[in-house]
């Protein structure tokens, strides 16, 4: 329930709170409790009366529930304007995730005179809505667009208007009437956002102190309700305190995007009890080139830690893309798809085969795993209870690696793959293999290397025996499921195919392009 | 705003300002009555079993559970079967698939009724189980007898075919993925009288099954939808369990019930289009014509009737498609399977049914080393001779020939389908691929009695204008249309005119707005209405300027006659003053239909509509991955009532029909659970499924019937239009085997189906 003031009692300081403060379109929402996971959805909808955002899956797969989130950027390397507004999935967002930003919701955009939003108007004329369900969320999409290319002064590209509306799904247009609101909305008479002014309201929102904010009220507490009754959300502000909650509560459920701890509670509808939240550890933000490689915190998330990879590697591009969708990028984080180590993560295979190290920290200090030595067996780390992933770190591209990954799935939006390949080999001069790393997603248990196709490959000329060899050895190294994605033996074939696709591409002779081989990359119409 | 542009002016949908600004309401949108509960189901986790027990202690104990209902509690009839009584509201004793609802438990928040529908422990003793139409035939298990229909000497004349070509095919079902869930909220109201909010579309029907349900009269029960978030036929007949159970509820607890369901749940428990097996049998001259044709089409009709009868009778008259078809025996069968009871979804079975012979034009032009397209011409309905469908009816209306040259010529058929042999020859990995394909779509329920529609219209003091009628609105903008045609004919702007919320208490014993008919039936009865207070009003003004044979011209929002001229609000206070009546009911039926459903012959549909598509894809051949490069749409609206309306209508089914075709898989396990339950693992098209190259255009053309005017029903017939997308990959996949095979091709085209096609094409091909 909202509250304007608190009322300080004396279990609210012993718990440490101040409560949760946040911005719903302009106005100051401040609650003493609220239930860690609680979704953004669910508080709209029933505490707020704001109910044109939608469920249309409450799993973040359809965008109905699309909202705005404004933040300041957490990242050391501060290129941007301070202020960030991004579009989120209300339905697996949980409430005390918002402390310190600015929500928008679609009832913000109309405006005062009644008007409504160029965005909006765009829809309108543009006739892109039917049902009329998913519009809001459209517009939302629509709106995070708008905002960052009026702050930049620019049109985006049909490509960029797709990106941004990856995460939503319209059941009755088509989506060409809503591509083309997407362009037409810059045509109408401009409606100004003052990224200066919210920069400076969420600036006072900021806490020192980590929040410490109780499922249930104070007073309920007081009235000596049994503790296991209460649970709370714990977001530490820096490392040391994150070590310290963890190792006290190796029980609590470590969140950082949600966007998959979100949907135990939509949709396995398990009770999480404690929740430590990792998104305002400071030092789990830092996203940076070093000299040893990129250095990935924690808690960034995926569209700023793909866009510095991908400046690195630009052969993630279509990943990149095709990873989940906007919405998904800009909540959950690469930590989380580590962390999470589901077979069916996209992050991994490209990851193990660059090298990337694990940074796993707790009480005792921190330790560097490789990826690959994570994952032990089905959903099994070898990580200790205390642990806590804080970064990712990656080499920088080797001048002779050749390196490529590829997704297979039923649809190219946001899709789980039948399977996920990645590729890196290094060849000498003499068209000698000299280092060979493979890895697959989605065809075993844990995202793992094919050891025995490399050992085929190692020490041999990169020839069409060779790679024919290797791709009869991915036999012996996987062992794939059938499930509702891909029979067995078509995730046999498609993963030996996808490397030789690799081979086609990579060979010292007559070398296919990227646009012979592959749907997405080819120029329509050549 | 003339008379005419308010007509047929491209208005966009009467929401489209609340749909952008969120305000349009949907049920969940609606304030809750204080005492609302909220309603979860348990489900079936065998798909064909006795019950034993069922212990729901743990579910009454949990937090937050009001009560907990099951099949006894029902006070009526147990069932909400739209045309069979096979159709349990809640389980009983027996469990006939996995997600069939046993029980409902309420709650006070919606989270706790679902939680607690979790703890029951149910005890099965499961029974054997179907799941495919190929199981269900082999066993004849179906939920009607078989039907067919037959037309000349199909057997004999197969015997003495030049050529014969047999084969089998298989397409999956789809799930409608209306983007809003089922959801009904009932409300109990005084003397044990019930209202209803229901997102459905056949609200008359919902007020039938609630009645039988709970006991009570119709006119005690009211069912009322503003809009619908998405329909596409997923909410004709299945929204009655809801409706039934919320109302159930709302009768034993007297509170307002709330039932809204989580998508993995709507996904388990409701009906989706049926996925069809075909086995079929053609004899073709040496030009590819067809001499005589044999199918036998197997449904997967779940576990009951439901509208199984009627979607198989639509797929038995859509076979012939566009072709005529002298000779043949057209058979369907619904296979009794142990899922959810497959229903009505966008085409109801003219999708299926014309897929098949689609397949086979495609499949004798590579048999004869020729162009699909020129095989598909050569089989084209004539216009005077070679007219007559396999049941009877005379097609009159035929377009396919100019409408078909006309997109060969805007698309440039030819020249592509040249450029693309070229670039298949320097093409390694990735093949592209082209097809061109028409579409023929009989209009009105093939029930005769279902075309029927009434509505009120109320003309009020101010001048403005209030309609309500039979049809609902899921977003194919059926209320802008007829608020179009009632302004039309009134002439008034649009402002002036508001349709508004379905309810059965306004106009009675509705059909579904279902079978493309919405305008056709209910802008015509609202006509109608409009016209009958058009009438009185002539006469008033004629009587206010004493001339009884005077001309009175309604345009502008003015009436003029003679000298005189009033803003229509003036003459309606005068004509009140008059004591006129200033609202009326309008009634229509649609004429010259005739339907013997034994026989499977007559006049089914008052007119066809027509369509063809051209599409590109790029198919890459090691991976089965595809990319539709680009479209162009040529479709038949008649004489459109609203272009911009009717274009979304033709861009949105074809998108949706090419999501059928291609990435929406429905995918059970081997226990007979669905698999694809949201839209994680379900996917309908995403907005780079969209063509970057997508040209959309009506064909311009006039409806020969009297329709409203002379428009055609758009609601289902661009869906067909997605066969370009199908068979343009099927023509990528030949490239490899020099178009010398027919790849084995079944639907939908998955990375993986292609990828069996390219392989055994190549396997095949001669070196």
């Amino acid at each position: 329930m909202a509250q304007v003031a608190s009322n300080s009692s004396t279990s609210e300081q012993a718990a440490g709170a101040q409560g949760l403060q946040f911005l719903l379109n302009d106005k100051l929402i401040h609650l003493n409790h609220c239930p860690p996971t609680q979704t953004v959805l669910q508080y709209l909808r029933t505490e707020q009366n704001l109910v044109g955002s939608k469920e249309g899956c409450a799993e973040g797969d359809c965008g109905a529930c699309t909202v705005v989130l404004g933040e300041l950027n957490h990242q050391t390397i501060a290129d941007e304007r301070a202020v960030r507004l991004r579009a989120a999935n209300a339905c697996i967002q949980f409430m005390p995730t918002l402390d310190g930003k600015a929500l928008y919701t679609v009832e913000y955009l109309r405006q005062a005179s009644g008007e409504l939003h160029p965005v909006q108007q765009a829809m309108v004329d543009c006739n892109g809505s039917q049902c009329g369900f998913c519009t809001p969320g459209f517009v939302m999409s629509l709106w995070s667009m708008y905002l960052e290319h009026q702050a930049n002064n620019t049109q985006p590209s049909d490509i960029e208007v797709r990106t941004a509306l990856s995460g939503n799904l319209c059941r009755c247009t088509g989506y060409k009437p809503i591509l083309q609101a997407g362009q037409a909305m810059f045509d109408l008479p401009s409606v100004n956002f003052d990224h200066v002014k919210l920069g400076m309201q969420l600036n006072a929102l900021q806490r020192e102190e980590p929040m410490t904010l109780p499922s249930i009220s104070a007073a309920r507490i007081d009235k000596n309700i049994n503790d296991s009754d209460v649970t709370y959300f714990y977001a530490p502000k820096n490392l040391a305190q994150l070590i310290t909650l963890r190792t006290a509560k190796p029980e609590a459920t470590v969140l950082a995007g949600g966007t998959d701890v979100g949907l135990w509670v939509t949709k396995q509808l398990k009770s999480l009890g404690d929740i430590i939240y990792i998104g305002q550890v400071t030092e789990l933000h830092q996203l940076q080139r070093t000299d040893q490689g990129l250095h990935i915190g924690a808690a960034v998330n995926l569209s700023d830690a793909l866009q510095l990879i991908a400046k690195h590697y630009p052969q993630i591009n279509e990943q990149w893309q095709r990873f989940a969708s906007v919405p998904v990028r800009n909540a959950g984080t690469l930590g989380g798809n580590v962390a999470n180590g589901s077979p069916i993560g996209d992050s991994m295979p490209w990851l193990i085969v660059l090298g990337a190290q694990v940074h796993l920290t707790s009480e005792r200090g921190e330790r560097h795993l490789p990826l690959e030595d994570l994952y032990v067996d089905y959903m099994q780390k070898s990580m200790h209870a205390d642990e806590i992933i804080t970064a990712i770190t990656l080499p920088l591209p080797k001048p002779l690696q050749r390196f490529a990954t590829h997704k297979l799935s039923k649809r190219y939006d946001s899709d789980i793959s039948a399977v996920c390949a990645a590729f890196a080999i290094e060849l000498d001069h003499n068209n000698m293999i000299t280092d060979v790393r493979i890895a697959f997603g989605g065809i075993a248990a844990i995202p793992k290397r094919a050891t025995k196709a490399e050992a085929t490959l190692n020490d041999q000329p990169w020839s069409e025996a060779s790679v024919q060899a290797a791709m009869q050895a991915l036999a012996e190294d996987y062992a794939p499921l059938s499930d509702m994605r891909a029979s067995a033996q078509n995730r046999a074939q498609s993963a030996a195919n996808l490397l030789y696709r690799f081979y086609l591409e990579t060979r010292t002779e007559q070398p296919l392009s990227v646009s012979q081989l592959s749907v997405f990359n080819h120029e329509a119409n050549t | 705003m003339s008379t005419e542009q308010s007509l047929s002016h491209a208005a966009p949908h009467e929401s489209a300002a609340l749909h952008t600004s969120g305000e349009a309401t949907y049920i969940d949108d609606l304030l809750e009555l204080s005492g609302t509960l909220h309603a979860a189901l348990g489900l079936s986790e065998q798909a064909h079993a006795i019950i034993n027990t069922i212990d729901l202690s743990q579910v009454t104990a949990s937090e937050g559970v009001v009560a907990v209902l099951q099949a006894g509690d029902i006070t009526g009839i147990n069932d909400c079967g739209p045309i069979n009584q096979d159709d349990p509201i809640l389980a009983d004793g027996l469990v006939q698939y996995i997600g069939q609802p046993i029980f409902a438990v309420v709650a006070h928040t919606l989270e706790q009724a679902r939680m607690a529908t979790h703890k029951a422990k149910i005890d099965y003793t499961p029974l054997p189980a179907l799941f495919t139409p190929e199981e269900a035939q082999a066993q004849q298990h179906f939920v009607v007898p078989p039907m067919q229909c037959v037309q000349g000497e199909p057997a004999k004349k197969l015997e003495t075919a030049p050529h014969r070509l047999q084969g089998t095919l298989k397409v999956g079902g789809q799930e409608q993925f209306y983007l809003e869930g089922q959801i009904s909220y009932a409300i109990p109201q005084e003397d044990n009288g019930l209202h209803l909010y229901c997102s459905t579309q056949h609200p008359s029907e919902m007020q039938h099954l609630v009645a039988q349900a709970l006991k009570l009269n119709k006119h005690q029960i009211t069912v009322e939808i503003r809009r619908m978030g998405g329909g596409f036929g997923g909410k004709e007949s299945q929204s009655a369990i809801f409706a039934c159970i919320a109302s159930v509820c709302a009768q034993q607890l007297q509170r307002p019930i709330k039932l809204r369901l989580d998508r993995d749940d709507d996904m388990m428990i409701t009906g989706k289009r049926h996925c069809f097996y075909y086995d079929y049998d053609v004899g073709y001259d040496k030009h590819g014509r067809i001499v005589a044709a044999a199918v036998n089409m197997v449904l997967r009709a779940g576990f009951s009737t439901d509208l199984s009868p009627p979607v198989a009778a639509r797929a038995v008259c859509h076979f012939d498609n566009a072709y005529y078809l002298s000779d043949a025996q057209i058979k369907a069968s619904c296979g009794q399977t142990n899922t959810q009871s497959a229903t009505a979804f966008r085409g109801f079975g003219g999708p299926q049914g014309a897929l098949a012979i689609e397949m086979i034009m495609d499949n004798i032009a590579r048999e004869l080393g020729e162009d699909p397209l020129t095989i598909r011409k050569r089989n084209f309905y004539g216009k005077t001779t070679r007219n007559v469908t396999p049941y009877d009816q005379v097609v009159r209306d035929n377009v396919i020939h100019e409408l078909v040259a006309e997109l060969e010529v805007s698309s440039d058929y030819a020249k592509r389908q040249v450029e693309i042999k070229t670039f298949n020859q320097s093409s390694p990995v990735l093949k592209k691929g082209l097809a061109l394909t028409p579409l023929k779509f009989g209009i009105s329920f093939n029930v005769v009695h279902l075309n029927q529609a009434g509505a009120l219209v109320h003309v009020y003091l101010d001048g403005s204008v209030l309609v309500n009628h039979g049809g609902t609105e899921m977003g194919q903008g059926l209320h802008t249309k007829i608020a179009q045609v009632v302004a039309n004919e009134l002439g008034l702007s649009l402002t002036h005119v508001k349709a508004t919320a379905t309810r059965t208490d306004k106009v009675a014993n509705t059909s579904a707005t279902a079978a493309s008919t919405g305008a056709d039936l209910n802008a015509m009865a609202a006509m109608k209405a409009a016209h009958s207070i058009k009438q009185r009003l002539i006469k008033v003004a004629r009587t206010l300027v004493n001339d009884s044979q005077a001309e009175v011209i309604f345009a502008d929002d003015t009436v003029q006659c003679n000298a005189d001229h009033w803003a229509f609000s003036e003459l309606v206070q005068l004509a009140y003053e008059q004591r006129v009546q200033l609202w009326a009911d309008g009634f229509y039926k649609t004429p010259k239909l005739n339907w013997d459903k034994d026989a499977m012959k007559g006049n089914p549909f008052y007119y066809f509509a027509y369509g063809a598509s051209v599409s590109e894809v790029l198919v890459d051949t090691l991976t089965g991955e595809f990319k539709l490069l680009r479209t162009d749409l040529l479709h038949d609206a008649g004489e459109a009532l609203n272009p911009a309306i009717d274009i979304g209508q033709v861009e949105g089914g074809f998108i949706q029909g090419v999501g059928w075709l291609t990435t929406e898989e429905l995918v059970w396990d081997a226990r007979g659970k669905l698999m694809t339950h949201a839209p994680s693992t379900y996917k309908i098209p995403a907005v780079n499924d969209c063509p970057e190259i997508f040209n959309v255009q009506l064909f311009e053309n006039s409806n020969r019937e009297p329709t409203i005017m002379r428009s055609k029903a758009v609601g289902e017939p661009p869906l067909l239009l997605a066969f370009s997308v199908f068979f343009a990959i099927r023509d990528a996949i030949a490239s490899v085997s020099n178009y010398e095979i027919n790849p084995p091709l079944d639907a939908p085209a998955t990375p993986e189906r292609i990828l069996n096609a390219v392989t055994q094409a190549r396997s095949q091909a001669s070196p």
